[in-house]
């Protein structure tokens, strides 16, 4: 019912415009076309500076409403030079910003035609375009330095003690594997991947190196204060990797692993604290579309002290150790102790189900 | 002179009695003079119409996936009348909303923004202001529009299917796009992308090749290539970006469908399907290739839609301020390094793929070069409006908010192409905010600027101006209202092609600001259909053009008759002495570029 009424107002809304604007161009021929042209031309003009003065009032509102909830402290080294040059970069496209767009409706107001005012034969300066070629070169060049120098910081070599993660991701969850106590990690083989077989990586039992691998889903440890390197994959389409506390993003690309590495600087308990926000947990969310559950694509990552990554890591079994237990027991069993938020949107991944054969 | 300042009454009509027929007219059937036309002039409304009801359906999809974003727990029971089972209960399925996401991009990139605008003024204003008959060849410029219509169909039809159109996003990255087991949309909906957009890429090419050759071999005496206006350069610059790279998103999809149906790994490699528990045999292609295929031409596409709506302001702007377009030469030297670059820039859509650091580092390098021509055309509009005689015609106004709106979208384009802020804004509502306002509504900005500005000249009648108003005062509001607070959202991090916030505590703060710009968007959607309307409408009802040339304009189509029959020109074909943009030149008011210079005539 209320669908039908709105749709009634809408046309009855539309009738009155049409017929105003219908009788507005009967007016106009009455008028005489000049004087037609100068009320018309008198109103654009003026609005147009009220647009100005409108917009620029709204732009500081919408500042004033929303930047509270955008970029809390970034949680990671990187994630703070990333902000740093986003500053610099508001900085400089802010100024740019409003002198063209004062200047564009000023413009507009000031020189609206006048009938005692001719127009100035302006057709070219070199001077002043040499002006606009060089100055917008120079800030440029300014963005340019300061970016890179970031990027290659950045994108570098990560640290000789950072620890590694792999991260992979699925239709639609993360899988995190950790290297053991050897600190490599054992080969895969995509061909190998069995979700019933508890063996949702595809690792291969041959390969000894992988017998200590710890494999975990929806949440991933990580320690504050040291390094970490994630390499990172997709077992199927191509995911992202968004870390937003982080300020960190990466893809994940079936057959072509990729890396980025970070330093992250708060536990999740000291993030609580410091945005006031008792539910702060870190996010993993999926950046790049991969399919209908895409949006709901979420993974977590609990940044925690060095001694409590040690406890937590002491009591996570080898995914090795899982499926010999299976095979030895085959009972259905939950075999993840970590501590995950239950979300009914997010389904528990396979692997996280130990499933007989 | 001061009649020659109104708006309608610029030049005495010697010739109103011409309304279509130009002496030698042949007899036509109705086919041959409205369906299969050989005339640039019908061929360009077809795109333009064609173009619109595109607009509508695009546009209608969003306002339906807004209304999800707005309002994720209402439900609109009126959606399952039309969508059925794609949203049962008055929900969207995720299905439907990836699919009403994904062929929203298409059509309005491609089947709008590109098919409409290029394939509407580069027919329509080329002959008519280089001074020639026709198109170089007429029947395959018919043959563009026509291949144009049945991509049309074949994207249209894919909406019908039992398994949805594509739904992997506009840019189609395999291999979800590639893997019916993996996305529904990927199944059938796939295939009639892809034979689509190849229907699409051949009509580009027919129309893109026309336009060349028909820019640089069929001007009239006198027209050199600095005589050209603005508009022209513009669509040459795009027909040529058009050519170089459509053929290479035609060969990505070429080898997408040989992965799809002939087995091949050429984006494939080490899959496992989660949904039927099955490892492809695939190995050895990688996704990385298809995206570099995809953004070649991905990214001069988004110039291609760009560069003519730059033309048509720049000349609508000169004629407005009674002034000449300030520095030509500069303009179309800027037109120049856009194109060049644009083909140099395609890798900064991966920054975060995986790319090699350093090759990144280069493409952030080229990429923020482009921001210097695309200064210097915004400082010479300022320098253009600066000490002009401004008539707000609708025309104009939508030309003033073109240089706005390419402003605030063209500064962001700074953060992202900066590999280091990439990384955090990469595909988040920052990146929406960007490419909507500098490609999106600022394209559409030019493109209604040339339709109010050409639309006397195409049919022979005015738009009801009152409308004009509402619908550019509506539109340039209702633009910052939805986009402006995107940023916002980007700068948290808020992803983009999410259909629901509320299971994220990171992003789950902006529930007011999603609602507020769904209703923001309906509104504007509405003055669009309005515009519509006004347009429909005033094609049979509108105030009819009495003088050959309302608005007092220098180029060579306002010196056909009114209502120009096929061929253009009844007599001779004008010679041109002059460059167009003789406004207030010497204290004349404007000198056509058919009149031959004075003697004592100063040198622009």
């Amino acid at each position: 019912m209320s669908t039908v009424f709105l749709i009634a107002i809408l046309l009855l809304g539309f009738v009155i415009t049409f017929q105003i604007a219908k009788a507005s161009e009967y007016v106009g021929i009455l008028k005489g076309e000049k004087k037609n042209f100068q009320q018309n031309n008198k109103i654009n003009g003026f609005l147009m500076i009220v647009f100005l003065v409108l917009g620029l009032i709204g732009v500081y509102w919408c500042n004033e409403l929303f930047k509270g909830k955008i970029l809390g402290e970034a949680a990671s080294d990187h994630g703070k030079k990333i902000d740093t040059m986003l500053y610099i970069t508001i900085a400089i496209t802010g100024v740019v910003f409003f002198i063209t767009q004062i200047l564009l409706f000023w413009f507009s107001y000031k020189y609206q035609h006048s009938e005692t005012r001719k127009a100035y034969y302006f057709p070219h300066n070199n001077k002043l375009e040499l002006i606009w070629t060089v100055v917008p070169a120079i800030a440029l060049t300014v963005l340019v330095g300061f970016g890179l120098m970031y990027w290659f910081q950045i994108t570098g070599e990560a640290p000789k003690n950072a620890m590694e993660v792999e991260v992979t991701g699925k239709q639609f969850n993360w899988i995190f594997r950790y290297p053991g106590k050897d600190n490599v990690f054992g080969r895969k083989y995509y061909k190998n991947i069995s979700d019933a077989k508890n063996n949702s990586l595809g690792l291969l039992w041959d390969d000894e190196r992988g017998h200590d691998d710890i494999v975990v889903s929806n949440t991933m440890y990580l320690i504050k204060g040291k390094p970490v390197k994630l390499i990172i994959n997709s077992r199927d389409v191509i995911h992202d990797v968004g870390m937003v506390a982080f300020r960190m993003k990466m893809d994940a690309v079936p057959g072509t692993p990729t890396t980025i590495w970070f330093t992250p600087l708060y536990t999740t308990a000291e993030m609580k604290k410091k945005t006031g926000n008792p539910d702060f947990e870190y996010e993993i969310s999926c950046d790049q579309m991969c399919g209908r559950g895409h949006y709901s694509m979420r993974g977590e990552i609990q940044v925690v002290t060095p001694e409590e990554f040690i406890l937590w890591r002491a009591k996570q079994q080898s995914n090795y150790a899982q499926v010999m237990k299976d095979q030895a027991a085959p009972a259905p069993e939950k075999t993840d102790t970590t501590a995950i938020a239950p979300s009914a949107k997010i389904k528990m991944a396979g692997a996280a189900v130990a499933k007989t054969d | 002179m001061s009649n020659e300042l109104t708006v309608h009454g610029a030049v005495v009509s010697h010739d109103t009695h011409d309304l279509g027929h130009d002496g030698h007219h042949h007899h036509q059937s109705f086919i041959t003079k409205y369906v299969f036309s050989m005339d640039h002039k019908t061929i360009c409304k077809q795109f333009l119409i064609t173009g619109i009801i595109w607009a509508m359906i695009g546009g209608l999809m969003s306002v339906i996936f807004r209304l999800q974003l707005g309002y994720p727990d209402s439900t609109f029971p009126w959606l399952e009348d039309i969508l059925g089972h794609w949203a049962k209960g008055g929900k969207l399925t995720p299905e439907a909303y990836y699919a009403l996401v994904t062929m929203h991009g298409t059509i309005l990139v491609f089947f709008v923004l590109t098919g409409g605008l290029s394939g509407t003024f580069a027919n329509f204003l080329i002959p008519l202001q280089i001074g020639a008959r026709d198109m170089a060849s007429p029947f395959l410029n018919m043959l563009s529009y026509w291949f144009f219509w049945t991509a049309s169909v074949v994207m249209l039809s894919s909406l019908f299917i039992e398994t949805g159109p594509a739904s992997g996003g506009w840019t189609i990255y395999p291999p979800l796009s590639a893997l019916g087991d993996a996305n529904l949309g990927s199944k059938a909906g796939m295939d009639f992308w892809i034979v689509g957009m190849a229907l699409f890429v051949i009509s580009s090419l027919l129309g893109g090749l026309n336009y060349i050759t028909t820019i640089l071999n069929m001007r009239t005496k006198g027209m050199s290539m600095t005589r050209l206006p603005l508009t022209i350069w513009a669509l040459l610059f795009t027909a040529i970006l058009g050519v170089l790279s459509f053929p290479v998103l035609l060969s990505g999809l070429i080898l997408l469908f040989f992965d799809r149906h002939f087995g091949t790994s050429f984006f494939l490699s080490d899959i496992f399907i989660t949904a039927t528990q099955t490892a492809l045999p695939n190995e050895g292609g990688s996704p990385i290739l298809f995206q570099h295929l995809f953004w070649f031409l991905g990214h001069p596409e988004v110039y291609i839609i760009i560069l003519p709506a730059m033309g048509l302001v720049s000349e609508v702007m000169a004629i407005n301020a009674r002034k000449p377009i300030f520095g030509y030469m500069a303009m179309v030297g800027s037109l120049f390094a856009i194109t060049i670059l644009a083909f140099l820039v395609w890798a900064h859509h991966m920054f975060v793929t995986g790319l090699n650091p350093f090759l990144g580092s280069v493409f952030v390098l080229l990429t923020l070069l482009i921001a210097v021509p695309s200064a210097i055309k915004v400082f010479n509009w300022l320098t253009t409006l600066w000490r002009g005689n401004l008539r707000f015609t609708p025309g104009m106004l939508f030309a003033i908010g073109f240089v706005s709106i390419f402003i605030s979208g063209g500064l962001t384009g700074i953060f992202i192409g900066n590999s280091t802020l990439d990384i955090h804004l990469h595909d988040t509502y920052f990146m929406i905010a960007h490419f909507h306002l500098v490609m999106g509504v600022a394209a559409f900005f030019g493109m209604f600027c040339g339709v109010y500005h050409w639309f006397p000249k195409m049919f022979g009648r005015y738009l009801n101006n009152t409308m004009a108003y509402i619908h550019f005062w509506v539109t340039l509001v209702g633009a910052y209202l939805i986009f402006w607070p995107m940023h916002y959202e980007g700068l948290a991090g808020m992803p983009r092609r999410y259909m629901d916030y509320s299971g994220w505590s990171s992003f789950n703060m902006f529930a007011g600001l999603n609602q507020f710009i769904t209703d923001v968007a309906m509104v504007v959607f509405a003055v669009q259909l309005m515009f519509v309307f006004n347009f429909f409408y005033s094609i049979f009802k509108g105030r009819r053009v009495t003088t050959l040339n309302p608005w007092g304009a220098n180029s060579l189509e306002w010196t056909t008759p009114i209502r120009p029959g096929h061929g253009n020109w009844p007599g001779e074909i004008p010679e041109v002495h002059r460059w167009a943009y003789d406004y207030g030149k010497d204290g004349r008011d404007f000198i056509p570029q058919t009149e031959p210079l004075g003697a004592d005539e100063q040198h622009h």
